[in-house]
């Protein structure tokens, strides 16, 4: 009877091992995020882990806007667009022009509807500015190597340096602070009668980040998803040829999407440059190791596994940075090489590269 | 002699030689040619810079391998005797031990680096390189209590490497070519007292010693390295470049040669390092990891003209020589242009780097074999001419 | 006899360093199935790329509905009428069933009536409607590809060796579908190298080797003209049946 039992046990310990491991297999991306989520519990209390979750969160979802439009290009076109960073400083720049020094009256009024409509002028502005922008890189940088990676990654090391000199001529080459608009300042405080995270104090504009970043997960989820034009993107990045032959323009779509990231890669810069308050021509470089992280992390080319890839890095960055600050950026590199011994492809890969 | 010395790879373009030549012959006087000590620091620097950029074109001009950790090599070394020498004394005995444990710093790290780009393909090794030298230099700039942090470390070297040892208790003397020049244009009917004029005292002092290894190092580590890409290796990694599948169905593992050639490079290039910290007097990571310094190495190997080696020596002049001087050249043209604006902004002095980037993306191209590459075809093309006629 | 739909004449081809065709003429006659046969090698696939402006064409003209499409970018040909199944299939393996049909409608949504036709000629399809493609068996991945090319009316339809690697009642099944496509007088260019559904479905031959054609003619002529199938083929119907 007893041996029975034991056998019985047996079977429900493997069934959950198995359980397990299917879903560590199948699942790495949530798999890693419940790991990533749970471990600092040991470390610290509930309402400090729960502030730096919430702030973790806010610079992923920044990460994942920015990064968003690298991973695409590569696995449509297969192009390493290293100077993308140089649009994330320039998004951060025109966004910093209009907050600071077109409207700034409405962005200190602290008025809801002033408030809103400063950064919804700053947002789009800073899109319109890197998407245009990414335009005249597609034709005049990119177009001419695609198909050739080396030197794809030299003329775009080579473009951004022309960028970031140009922000240099246009702004010159002092930092700008960039204050957050008033409404978004300070932080919310939780009720110390809230269980576990009682008295937890999240920063306002770290909220509204996050608001705004699953926003955009959700509208390109959609357009991913649902529409015609996401298909194709999707179609493309198994096989462009075949996108031809059922005669759609795959130059126009290459065009498209790329201007499509670079306008992300602003608006991200825009959102990163309030985040940090201040900006400098060079934030897009040192941004662009945690987009190249975030990229590889989540498998070249998938929306999805650049969007936990951003979570899981903006988490760890908090985590890290709070417990041993020395280590953060260790970290998210020590975090990109476990994850490529574990899955040389990424978490979710959609193409073989 | 000389086919033995250059391992039978050639210029192979008149003017390439006469370039290399007046190189060489600047380099190799250098002290006794060039009076002020902002020259003296640049050749030091085109010196240390030409293994560097060599070494980074074993990689990427010989084997197409895009790094960009090299300058994480080249910290490592300036580093490593910056610290042991910090920790116990300017002997040359922590040079020593500061030379071995930057090889092996350097030699580990490459290994740990090859391994992970036998996992992942050669297109992430470009970003791989990317993420671990920032987390390198986040670190290094963390640590400051052994690194010193952003001000870096002074580098105290021996007595027989500083300004106040003197290797010959008399003066010598040297030329400066500057002066000469500068006065056979403004008064060409006074050649006597020109000449007179450009002779001066070289003090033959620790520094011009440091100078010298810089100089001899680099040379013998360029022809070992030209030595190297010339014999079956190197031919073996030009078939990789060329065509990897083709050469992994001949027999060669070529994951292997790869990460031999990156160890290579890095070993090399951390030795670069080490004589930088020694050279220079004081890293900081600005001067050795910085990711700007990184993309001046890719300039310097592209312009010059990858997979040629000679591009190497011609890249890292001619950057050197324009980040050193060309500030001034654009002040003087900046002049012209004063309150236009955007023009303006675009000419002034601070705006070098503009003229570079630009200068890059074109050579990128229209001259992909950069200039090196482009002198050749002339002057194959003027061959071709010549037996034509003849 | 009506003007051809499709012509070939003098058509060369590269593929990298590697010169394919050398000089191919080539005639598809309006509403009739042609089957382009040959061994491996021959240039048969080749000669569908360079149709479809995948190979670039050095020298040679390509016409189509009597106008050169020689030269042109390969969504233009598409959108000009002329439908390519590749011998690869192209199915978007992480896209489900329906998103393939529904990209291959370039013009516009599904035809309801259209697609039921379809579902007809291939009933797995409407089965797996929401599964990725991917997970289609070898047949239905076929079955899709040839689909997604007439879920739109198109004047041509390049279809490369579409029985490869299939088994023997699948292969039936495609050559109703066929035969169905057929009795709607579509112009069909097949590339086979199984005779025997050759044979069955053809109304016009060419045969190709060495980058050229070899012979051109009905395919009754050559089924019943067994050295002829011994010269152009070297096969043997006898060792086949």
């Amino acid at each position: 009877m007893s041996a029975q039992n034991d056998t019985l046990d047996q079977e429900v310990v493997r069934g959950f091992r198995q359980r397990f491991a299917n879903f560590r297999e199948h699942r790495p991306h949530l798999f890693l995020l419940a790991l990533m989520i749970v471990i600092p519990w040991f470390f610290m209390d509930l309402a400090t882990w729960f502030t730096l979750t919430v702030s973790g969160l806010a610079m992923g979802l920044m990460l994942f806007i920015m990064a968003s439009g690298m991973t695409l290009t590569f696995g449509l076109m297969s192009v390493l667009n290293l100077g993308h960073g140089a649009f994330i400083s320039l998004g951060a720049f025109s966004g910093a022009t209009v907050i600071v020094f077109w409207m700034n009256d409405l962005a200190g009024s602290g008025s809801l509807g002033a408030t809103l409509l400063a950064l919804l002028a700053a947002f789009v502005f800073a899109m319109a500015v890197s998407g245009s922008l990414g335009l005249l890189f597609e034709r005049f940088v990119v177009r001419p190597v695609y198909g050739d990676h080396l030197k794809q990654i030299l003329v775009t090391v080579g473009g951004a340096i022309i960028i970031m000199e140009l922000i240099h001529v246009i702004w010159g080459p002092s930092e700008i602070p960039v204050p957050r608009p008033d409404l978004l300042r300070g932080a919310v405080i939780l009720d110390s009668t809230v269980p576990l995270i009682g008295g937890a104090a999240v920063e306002t504009y770290r909220l509204a980040a996050v608001l705004l970043g699953l926003l955009v997960y959700g509208v390109m989820t959609w357009i991913i998803d649902r529409t015609k034009a996401g298909i194709l993107i999707r179609a493309g990045v198994e096989s462009t040829e075949m996108v031809e032959i059922m005669g759609y323009r795959i130059k126009l779509l290459f065009l498209g999407v790329f201007i499509a990231g670079s306008a992300l890669a602003g608006l991200g810069g825009a959102m990163w440059s309030m985040y940090q308050e201040i900006i400098t021509a060079h934030m897009g470089e040192t941004l662009m190791i945690s987009v190249i992280v975030v990229i590889i992390l989540g498998g070249l080319g998938s929306i999805k596994g650049c969007f936990y890839g951003a979570i899981l890095v903006g988490l760890i960055n908090l985590y890290i940075g709070f417990l041993a600050p020395v280590f953060a950026a260790v970290a998210t590199v020590g975090l990109m090489v476990g994850i490529l011994m574990w899955r040389p492809q990424g978490l979710i890969p959609v193409i073989k590269v | 002699m000389l086919n033995a010395i250059l391992s039978g790879d050639h210029p192979r373009s008149r003017i390439l030689s006469a370039l290399l030549l007046v190189i060489f012959i600047c380099l190799a006087l250098g002290p006794f040619l060039f009076s002020s000590t902002r020259a003296f620091t640049t050749l030091g620097m085109i010196c240390i810079f030409i293994v560097v950029v060599a070494s980074y074109d074993v990689m990427l001009g010989y084997t197409h391998i895009v790094s960009f950790a090299h300058t994480m090599f080249f910290g490592i070394g300036a580093y490593a005797v910056a610290m042991t020498i910090g920790a116990m004394g300017n002997s040359f005995g922590a040079i020593g031990l500061g030379i071995l444990a930057a090889v092996l710093a350097a030699t580990a790290l490459a290994l740990l680096l090859g391994l992970l780009s036998l996992r992942v393909k050669a297109i992430f090794f470009a970003l791989v390189t990317l993420a671990v030298a920032f987390a390198f230099m986040t670190m290094v700039n963390q640590l400051y209590t052994i690194t010193g942090g952003e001000d870096g470390l002074r580098v105290r070297v021996p007595r027989e490497l500083g300004p106040a040892f003197r290797l010959i208790e008399n003066d010598l003397y040297g030329f400066s070519i500057t002066t000469f020049l500068a006065g056979l244009f403004t008064q060409p009917w006074n050649l006597g007292e020109v000449i007179r004029e450009s002779v001066y005292n070289v003090r033959v002092n620790g520094r011009v010693v440091m100078y010298y290894i810089c100089f001899f190092f680099s040379l013998g580590m360029f022809l070992f390295m030209l030595r190297m890409m010339n014999s079956p290796f190197g031919r073996v990694l030009q078939a990789i470049r060329e065509n990897e599948f083709r050469a992994e169905a001949l027999g060669y593992r070529t994951v292997y040669y790869r990460t031999a050639t990156v160890v290579l490079a890095a070993v090399v290039t951390a030795l670069a390092g080490v004589l930088f910290a020694l050279f220079n007097r004081y890293v900081n990571p600005e001067n050795t990891l910085d990711f700007e310094l990184m993309v001046f190495i890719l300039l310097m190997c592209v312009i010059g003209g990858m997979g040629t080696m000679y591009g190497a020596v011609i890249g890292a002049t001619l950057f050197l020589l324009a980040e050193n001087y060309l500030q001034d050249v654009l002040r003087v043209l900046g002049g012209y242009v004063d309150g236009v604006p955007l023009v303006s902004g675009l000419v002034g002095p601070e705006r070098w780097l503009f003229w570079f980037g630009l200068l890059f993306v074109l050579s990128v191209y229209f001259f992909p074999k950069g200039m090196v590459g482009q002198l050749r075809v002339w002057a194959d093309a003027r061959r071709r001419r010549r037996e034509e006629s003849g | 006899m009506a003007e051809p739909i499709l012509t070939l004449s003098g058509v060369h081809a590269d593929i990298e360093q590697y010169h394919i065709l050398h000089g191919v003429d080539l005639q598809v006659p309006r509403g009739e199935l042609t089957v382009l046969l040959g061994r491996n090698g021959a240039g048969k696939s080749t000669t569908l790329r360079t149709i479809m402006g995948l190979t670039r064409l050095r020298r040679g003209e390509v016409r189509f509905n009597g106008a050169s499409i020689s030269g042109m970018p390969t969504p233009q040909i598409a959108r000009k009428g002329i439908a390519f199944v590749p011998e690869s299939m192209g199915i978007f393996a992480l896209l489900s069933v329906r998103e393939n049909m529904s990209l291959a409608a370039s013009s516009g949504p599904i035809d309801e009536g259209r697609l039921e036709w379809v579902f007809g000629l291939f009933p797995p399809l409407k089965r797996f409607w929401n599964r990725p493609a991917g997970n289609l068996s070898g047949g239905q991945k076929q079955m899709l590809a040839i689909a997604r090319a007439i879920i739109e009316p198109r004047e041509l339809l390049l279809v490369d060796e579409p029985t490869k690697g299939l088994a023997p009642a699948i292969i039936n099944d495609l050559a109703d579908a066929f035969e169905e496509l057929k009795e709607q007088q579509a112009s069909i260019l097949l590339v086979e190298q199984n005779f025997n559904f050759s044979r069955r479905l053809g109304q016009s031959v060419a045969v190709m080797d060495d980058g050229r054609i070899v012979f051109a003619g009905q395919m009754a002529e050559l089924a019943g003209n067994e050295d002829l199938q011994q010269e152009l083929l070297g096969l043997s119907l006898g060792a086949h049946q």
